[in-house]
């Protein structure tokens, strides 16, 4: 029976399936952070339980560290604690534990790929949405909750049934100025956030095939941004190379034994999904956001829709709108902004600090605008300076900081202000996501740079 | 965690008809320091439920004590967003033992599950008429069985059946948990483990 790529990770990894009932799926990789780790590990003492296989789980502190002065001990009596904390339980069950300062350190789903931890045909889970990320090495990789956590330090599998199965096709070529960032945005503005509910996905096409590894981490981790479990896509001779000499992929023998395996996982032909959709690449313009959900996206040179173009949602809207206090039918471009932050799981990867330095390469920064880029991790740091991006950012106007989930989320102190507009590369414009108040306009490392160099949000093909 | 068993709930309900709550409202990023499970009903709702001088935001409906209760019933799409379970915590620590909606996202729905918190998908008309019924008469009750997996309004009998597998919903009846199950399952996982390859 034709299977399709989901099928063969997933079902290879069913320990045993319960009737009316979830399956038992064993879990190769464990990815664990400082936020939602510690009750999981308060559960595992109070019932006097080990971790089954502490080198199936890695330790990374990324949520709550600063960007600034990493060296100096934190001053949030709260935030130190949580990561003394996850060092602590790291070293009582001796689980590898990369904690603020260490050379790998970073945001866990940067560090995964980075240093081989994530292998195709894998499965992947960590306490945080965005794990959907490590599919794009065609990994089932998806987001768990605290007990789940525990379930896996405690028996190395989670229970859930099998979800729906869901193919997104994207072909032609993608236009100048539109990246990854815009191929995701642009399939969440169209399915709404949650349009793939109950559904894994695939992301097949031309499209896919063409974009860089860091491209394809891009598209998999906005995946849960339209509700889906994760997305995934077939690994290729991009994924071997990217992988290869990782000090945690296989090595010799067991490469060749891995590689054997891995080229077969691809979707058969004539497998079935519950769904399937369509989208052409020369649809898609740089996209941005104008609401408070990260399906309300739009084409940049495009006007905020009109209310009664609003299908459903219209509470979503009024309420989105008058939070972000736009109105109607208001083109985007032109607004004044006061923050830019590039980072995140989602584009603070080396390849954004490119396209975000080849755009301010001998401009700059305007003075109206905060800019925080922050890299995703050490690796991409180091990256950073070797190739020559910092003085590139530096000249025109910019400092780097060090790596973290920062302003994503904005547990440290990297917060924006009340009633502030931010254009940031990250993945939730949720109402406060960014710091009580804040107002976050979604967008590409391309349009946070042409933003963060004008002051308003600008369509950065008129500067390319 | 353990959690009490869950048979049958009556109770009154408070109303949230919003769409597309996200678990960033429902606990925000700042209130996710703690190392234990403890306070976060708290800061349920925090942002829509206080201003920056933490007095409390009278219109949010948490603040309105005509309405209370042991269910909260939310637009559609509840719980998107984030994976973090404090967001079910926040719920269950605040006196909630039921979330009802017309759609709920994934990972909340299973955080829910595991916690013993009951989450009920019903019809969007059903939902529509819950919220009516609550404006009606604030007071009024709602009988949620698991057994019979049913949800009634006692005030007029109407009621709308929900679904959930047989394997949860005997977890929920009996107060078990995941955790216990695997244990009782371990050299079967074991030998599987020796199976991978990597
Ligand atoms: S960068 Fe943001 S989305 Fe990614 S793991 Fe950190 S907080 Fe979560």
């Amino acid at each position: 029976m034709s299977k399709t790529l989901f099928d063969k990770v997933w079902d290879s990894h069913v320990v045993k399936k319960i009737e009316d009932g979830p399956d038992i799926l064993f879990i190769d990789r464990h990815l664990i952070h400082e936020v939602t780790s510690p009750v999981a590990f308060v559960g595992l003492k109070s019932r006097e339980l080990s971790v089954l296989y502490p080198d199936r789980t890695f330790a990374v502190a990324d949520h709550n560290t600063p960007t600034i002065n990493q060296h100096l001990p934190i001053e949030d009596p709260l935030s130190a604690n949580q990561l003394k904390t996850l060092e602590a339980n790291a070293n009582e069950f001796g689980i590898s534990h990369w904690g603020l300062g260490h050379k790998n350190n970073g945001i866990v789903h940067v560090v995964g790929p980075e240093n081989g931890i994530t292998l195709p045909g894998a499965t992947i889970v960590c306490g945080d949405s965005h794990t959907s990320t490590h599919g794009a090495f065609g990994a089932v990789a998806f987001g768990i909750g605290t007990s789940e956590v525990e379930m896996v330090l405690s028996a190395q599998c989670i229970m859930q049934p099998k979800p729906n199965q869901m193919r997104i096709n994207v072909n032609g070529i993608l236009n100048k100025g539109v990246t990854p960032k815009d191929v995701g945005l642009y399939i969440i503005s169209q399915l709404t956030t949650s349009g793939a509910t109950g559904y894994f996905v695939e992301y097949a096409g031309k499209v896919f095939e063409n974009m860089s590894m860091e491209g394809r981490m891009t598209v998999c981790n906005l995946s849960i941004e339209m509700g889906a479990r994760g997305g995934m896509i077939a690994p290729d001779e991009k994924t071997f190379e990217y992988i290869k000499g990782r000090s945690m992929t296989p090595k010799d023998k067991d490469w060749d034994k891995s590689m054997t395996y891995w080229q077969t996982l691809k979707t058969d032909e004539g497998a079935i999904f519950g769904k399937e959709l369509n989208f052409n690449a020369n649809d898609i313009e740089p996209m941005i956001t104008y609401g408070t959900n990260p399906g309300m996206g739009i084409g940049i040179s495009q006007n905020i829709p009109f209310a009664d173009a609003i299908k459903g949602e219209k509470a979503t809207y009024d309420k989105s709108l008058a939070y972000m206090d736009y109105t109607e039918d208001e083109p985007m471009i032109g607004k004044k902004i006061d923050y830019v932050f590039v980072g995140s799981c989602t584009n603070g990867r080396i390849e954004d600090f490119r396209a975000f330095a080849m755009l301010v390469k001998g401009k700059q920064k305007a003075d109206n605008v905060t800019a925080w880029l922050v890299p995703g991790s050490h690796i991409v740091e180091e990256k950073i300076k070797e190739e020559g991006i910092l003085d590139i950012l530096n000249d025109a106007g910019f400092v780097l900081r060090q790596p973290g989930c920062s302003a994503c989320l904005a547990m440290n102190d990297d917060k924006i202000p009340a009633g502030k507009y931010s254009v940031s590369t990250s993945n939730r414009n949720f109402e406060g996501r960014q710091g009580p108040g804040s107002r976050t306009l979604l967008a590409s490392p391309l349009v946070a740079a042409a933003a963060a160099i004008t002051g308003v949000v600008t369509d950065p093909r008129t500067l390319m | 965690m353990a959690y009490d068993k869950f048979t049958t709930l009556t109770s009154s309900a408070v109303p949230l008809p919003i769409e597309n709550v996200d678990t960033d409202q429902i606990i925000p990023a700042r209130f996710l320091k703690a190392t234990e499970r403890k306070g976060f009903g708290d800061n349920l709702f925090r942002d829509w439920r206080y201003n920056s001088d933490n007095t409390p935001k009278e219109r949010f409906i948490l603040n309105n004590p005509i309405y209370s209760g042991k269910i909260l019933v939310g637009g559609k799409n509840f719980g998107s967003g984030s994976s973090r379970e404090h967001a079910a915590w926040a719920i269950y620590d605040y006196g909630f033992r039921c979330v009802v909606s017309s759609f709920f996202a994934d990972i909340f729905r299973n955080n829910c599950l595991n916690i013993g918190v009951l989450p009920v998908q019903v019809s969007t008309e059903f939902l529509e008429q819950i919220f009516n019924a609550i404006y009606d008469n604030p007071t009024t009750e709602i009988e949620i069985n698991l057994k019979t997996q049913t949800i009634t309004l006692l005030s007029s009998g109407t009621q709308e059946s929900f679904a959930i597998n047989g394997y949860k919903k005997n977890n929920m009846l009996n107060g078990f948990d995941d955790i216990d199950y695997l244990q009782n399952i371990k050299s079967d996982i074991e030998t599987f483990s020796e199976s991978r390859p990597f």
